[in-house]
């Protein structure tokens, strides 16, 4: 009776759930001809995507999965919160500063950072630390891209991202973490071809709940260091603080690899519901991406860097 | 009113609604895209609620002045009961899958589900108690069991505590009404009658 099957239409055909939310301001917009609303809540088609990484043997989740329920708790902490929400998150003007260690420090508009580097799409999985998963679409460039661009110096050992922190947002500190959100990666990770600067997903620009207009995702590693709505990306010397790890660095550590043997302490990881699913299935070493990125943890103990 | 006997009826089936609502849900597709988490939080919840509603009954009729309220008392309870049932079955069944042993380890091993099924094992004999004839044959002895209630109720609440990441509103809530009903427990006036 759970078990849902694979839609036979489109996702074109799909009405964005923003704008069935939004259909007294689209019918008010399109009959009076004030359509800045309803264009705002529609989603901006991305152009010129070329077919990048898939993982293989994975059945991609319909978009309403991923832009329905999320995890981003500066507009709420239920899964469902972000779509209501975020709709208050202003994506442009954006810019995204890049800074520290490096030659050529800079601060991107949005829309030229887009066109930094040739967009792809890549089917990934996402697993998050509550012990559930995704495959989604993304629409990005490796990382790479970005902080060669910048030209790192001998210094910069690892990178630190820091998302938006404004008004639009719901008190977030009430939830519990310091905000401005932090996350962080060892420089080779960072490097990582499969490492995605993520611009949209779907054929389309990130939904806002989605992180829009920019965020990370590291597939091997649990969704919740994927950080959103990026503005900052620094090159720096050490580890940098994480804001799940500062409020507790004993379930969420600075590495998080996807990793089935080692437990969260309140739970365990080595199942996952993948969304659609009636039964959980077992968690895969580096979420099935080990063939790819285990080198980068030759000879860690990982359950001490977890 | 409240001794109608359609009152029941109508607190009965506000008790189901919530489980009608999960299987229509289910059924229609209208629970998210996690449904089976929706489920399990939503008995959960319901658990809690029914639980503190059933706890509530004997403060509301002093404070209220309403004592017929107590016609409903065992209904909430045993409502409580049957939620917190649903949801250690879609533990049992849909996370661990009738496996003994996995079971047991996450017993042993994380502190939330140990104290869920503490409360669970709380809520089972005053369940099996509730009967008019267990009522007759435990006399005074029913009430001391039946504090157990408040045990319960407490465990619900440090088991969604410890389970939550870091937003901790939500259980904090229940454990405020929690506190707050054990306080008028303590503080009840002494012998005053009050006038009806």
């Amino acid at each position: 009776m759970l078990i849902r099957q694979a839609p036979e239409y489109r996702w074109s055909q799909i009405t964005p759930r923003e704008v069935y939310g939004n259909r007294r301001r689209f019918l008010a917009a399109a009959t009076g001809g004030l359509l800045i609303g309803a264009t705002d809540a529609r989603a901006q088609k991305l152009e010129g995507v070329t077919k990048g990484f898939v993982t293989q043997g994975e059945k991609v989740n319909p978009k309403e999965d991923v832009t329905t329920y999320n995890n981003f708790y500066e507009y709420g902490t239920g899964k469902g919160d972000p779509v209501r929400n975020a709709g208050k998150l202003k994506t442009r003007p954006w810019v995204v500063s890049v800074e520290g260690h490096c030659a050529k420090p800079r601060k991107f508009d949005i829309d030229s950072l887009m066109k930094l580097a040739p967009l792809e799409e890549r089917i990934y999985r996402m697993r998050c630390v509550e012990a559930w998963s995704v495959v989604v679409p993304w629409i990005g460039y490796s990382l790479s891209h970005l902080l060669k661009s910048v030209e790192p110096t001998a210094k910069a050992k690892y990178v630190a991202f820091e998302t938006l922190y404004d008004s639009s947002m719901l008190r977030p500190e009430m939830a519990g973490i310091e905000f401005p959100y932090r996350e962080g990666l060892r420089m080779d990770e960072a490097l990582h071809p499969l490492t995605l600067l993520t611009f949209g997903m779907y054929g389309e620009a990130l939904p806002k709940q989605n992180g829009a207009p920019v965020r990370m995702v590291i597939p091997w590693k649990y969704g919740f260091k994927g950080i959103k709505s990026i503005v900052k990306v620094r090159l720096v010397e050490t580890e940098p603080a994480c804001s799940w790890k500062i409020i507790n660095g004993r379930e969420y550590g600075f590495y998080s690899n996807v990793n089935p043997e080692v437990d969260h302490p309140r739970w365990s990881q080595a199942s996952e519901r993948r969304l659609g699913e009636f039964f959980k299935r077992k968690t895969l070493m580096f979420n099935g991406y080990g063939d790819q990125v285990a080198s980068l943890y030759a000879g860690m103990d990982l359950k001490k860097y977890y | 009113m409240l001794r109608s006997k359609w009152s029941k009826v109508v607190v009965w089936l506000a008790c189901l609604a919530p489980a009608l609502w999960f299987t229509y849900g289910a059924f229609t597709n209208n629970l998210g895209p996690n449904p089976i988490e929706a489920i399990t939080r939503g008995t959960g919840d319901w658990t809690l609620r029914l639980l503190l509603a059933s706890l509530a009954i004997t403060p509301a009729r002093r404070l209220l002045g309403v004592p017929d309220l107590i016609r409903f008392r065992r209904m909430l309870g045993l409502w409580a009961f049957a939620y917190a049932f649903l949801h250690l079955m879609t533990w049992v069944w849909l996370d661990k899958f009738f496996d003994p042993a996995e079971m047991w380890a996450d017993v042993v091993k994380r502190k939330f589900v140990t104290a869920g099924m503490a409360g669970f094992l709380c809520l089972l004999p005053l369940a099996i108690t509730s009967t008019t004839g267990w009522i007759r044959r435990l006399g005074k002895n029913w009430q001391r069991l039946h504090r157990l209630a408040y045990v319960a109720a407490a465990a619900g609440v440090v088991h969604y505590w410890w389970l939550v990441k870091s937003d901790i509103r939500l259980p904090a809530m229940y454990g405020l009404i929690l506190a707050a009903l054990l306080a008028l427990r303590a503080f009840k006036p002494r012998a005053a009658p009050s006038p009806r």
